[in-house]
């Protein structure tokens, strides 16, 4: 069976745990974000954009057995590197588990800080973007 | 207070001292602060004032008849005395507090706009403006059935001011302009731009946009001739939340009020209310006192300094920084101006402006990335957003080491 969303999490916050430096923990997001492939090009429109202000971020979805997956794409690599996390821990779940999701890492990683208060990265914007796919798909199993 | 006043000979180590936030330090690394275009920092003294104001004489003011609120009724008269000197009006009746240079170009806009545009009407504007000098104007227009004429620029970042001679017509009304561009640093000819405007109609009113002006050149806003010049507080070492709107005594007397309320009245009945005389027409509620002291101690830093001071170390910076900058491989300014001040936007090859800027930040770098507000001007240079950095007067040559060195970095990584 998977790890569960919190064990992942947990995972990562001992990652970011290694750097002493903003700067290391930043070229790590930037290793993570170059790393992040597999996004199609043809979807690279305006209908999956998620509303950002400075760096475009696409994304999209696809369901099978009851979970969802996602694949993501971003003119910053940085804020690609933040996907490639929130992929990391909401990717091949439930919809359920993604709405769920307390996603307490950004905070224990110090992101938070760093980033979610500027909309400049979007960051934000792409969580609720991945919860109200979950909350589609939720609906969609309902009927 | 008295330091200040008595400095003569610029030495960047000594004026530095004035700005306590720049001996701070982000993550253990000193800040480089090259965000001046976006807000300056304040001096000591311009922190003391206004400590002193809530300290010792705080009150609502006019109408006060006792010893503070007169005293706080003074400081903020003698604060539009300061600024009618500082930009050489005619009367400090021309001088109307604002929020700032946004409500300053709104003011006007909603009072002399509504009033004094029509249907098939023509306001100009220019293709480097800020959004705060567009939106208004098309907001305008929609309302009465205006048109916004533009004037474009070259790649250098430059007005063509042969477009403008054409854009002028018997139907233009309004030209709104910026005296110096946020993104590019380009210094428009604002007298030129006037001149030939008055050429055509003496009737065509002209706001001067000086939010990136007023703290880098000497204004004269009768030499340059502008009916209307505005400009914020924050931007020139001042606090923020105060700005001014400058307008001749003939158009402000004759405009309608913008918002009402008290002090701007004469009379009040419940059969009709007349207004007070300019500016105070114009100054509905309790104005921002604070900020008007404020404001006063930061001219009173600037004269100090003096802008001579200011031009020539701004400009060495600016060259030391563009020289440095046209070395990297891959990196391109965007606008190139003859006549520019203290800003420097580019985009690096292949990599994002966001990226660049948060990596800047992890090395104490402060610089804006994005669309500085300037959508359209972007759109014009291909970009969908540049890193700026824009430099005061307190900041180094080896302050522009760092950034350099830290962009060079960040390069390295995000390629």
């Amino acid at each position: 069976m998977d790890k569960k969303i919190e064990e992942i999490e947990e995972e990562i916050v001992d990652e970011f745990s290694f750097f002493e430096s903003w700067q290391d923990k930043y070229e790590y997001i930037i290793e993570l974000g170059k790393k992040l492939k597999g996004y199609p090009e043809d979807k690279q429109t305006g209908e999956y954009k998620v509303k950002g202000c400075q760096s475009s971020v696409w994304l999209v979805t696809d369901e099978a057995d009851g979970r969802i997956t996602f694949k993501a794409d971003s003119d910053s690599t940085i804020v690609k590197g933040l996907i490639a996390l929130l992929i990391r821990v909401l990717n091949n779940r439930t919809p359920d588990e993604i709405l769920n999701a307390k996603l307490d890492f950004i905070g224990k990683t110090g992101l938070q800080q760093h980033l979610a208060q500027t909309r400049a990265n979007g960051l934000a914007a792409m969580i609720k973007q991945m919860k109200m796919y979950a909350l589609a798909y939720k609906a969609k199993q309902q009927i | 207070m008295q330091d200040i006043l008595t400095k003569k000979i610029f030495d960047v180590d000594e004026v530095r001292k004035d700005f306590p936030i720049l001996s701070r330090e982000v993550d253990g690394k000193p800040l480089v602060y090259f965000d001046n275009a976006a807000t300056s920092q304040k001096p000591q003294s311009v922190i003391n004032a206004i400590s002193d104001y809530y300290s010792n004489y705080n009150a609502n003011i006019h109408r006060g008849v006792y010893s503070i609120s007169i005293k706080a009724s003074e400081a903020y008269e003698n604060a539009k005395i300061k600024v009618k000197e500082f930009i050489n009006a005619s009367s400090e009746r021309e001088i109307i507090f604002t929020r700032g240079t946004t409500e300053a170009i709104n003011l006007i806009t909603y009072s002399y706009g509504l009033e004094n545009v029509n249907e098939g009407d023509e306001i100009i504007i220019s293709e480097m403006e800020h959004h705060a000098n567009i939106v208004p104007w098309q907001v305008l227009c929609e309302k009465k059935k205006a048109a916004l004429k533009v004037i474009p620029v070259n790649d250098s970042g430059e007005l063509l001011i042969d477009e403008y001679k054409k854009l002028l017509s018997d139907k233009t009304k309004i030209v709104a302009i910026g005296h110096i561009s946020n993104s590019l640093g380009t210094i428009n000819p604002v007298k030129e731009i006037i001149r030939l405007a008055k050429e055509k109609s003496k009737d065509i009113a002209v706001v001067v946009d000086g939010a990136q002006a007023i703290h880098h050149t000497k204004v004269d806003v009768k030499d340059i001739g502008a009916d209307f010049y505005v400009f914020s507080s924050h931007k020139m070492y001042g606090p923020m939340g105060i700005g001014v709107l400058y307008g001749r005594s003939e158009l402000l007397e004759a405009m309608p009020p913008y918002q009402t309320g008290g002090d701007m009245i004469s009379t009040v009945s419940f059969k009709g209310t007349t207004y007070n005389d300019i500016p105070m027409k114009f100054e509905a509620g309790t104005p921002n006192v604070e900020g008007a002291v404020g404001l006063t101690a930061a001219i009173d830093y600037i004269n100090c300094i003096g802008f001579e001071a200011i031009h020539k170390q701004e400009t060495e910076l600016l060259e030391y920084a563009t020289a440095q900058l046209n070395e990297i491989n891959g990196l391109r300014i965007i606008g190139t101006a003859k006549k520019k001040t203290g800003v420097i936007s580019f985009v690096v090859e292949g990599l994002n402006a966001l990226d660049i800027g948060i990596m800047l930040d992890t090395n104490g770098v402060a610089v804006r990335t994005g669309q500085h507000c300037t959508e359209p001007l972007m759109d014009r240079f291909g970009v969908p957003g540049t890193v700026r950095a824009s430099f005061a007067f307190y900041n180094t040559k080896e302050e522009i080491d760092i950034f350099v060195d830290a962009l060079k970095k960040a390069i390295e990584i995000l390629k």
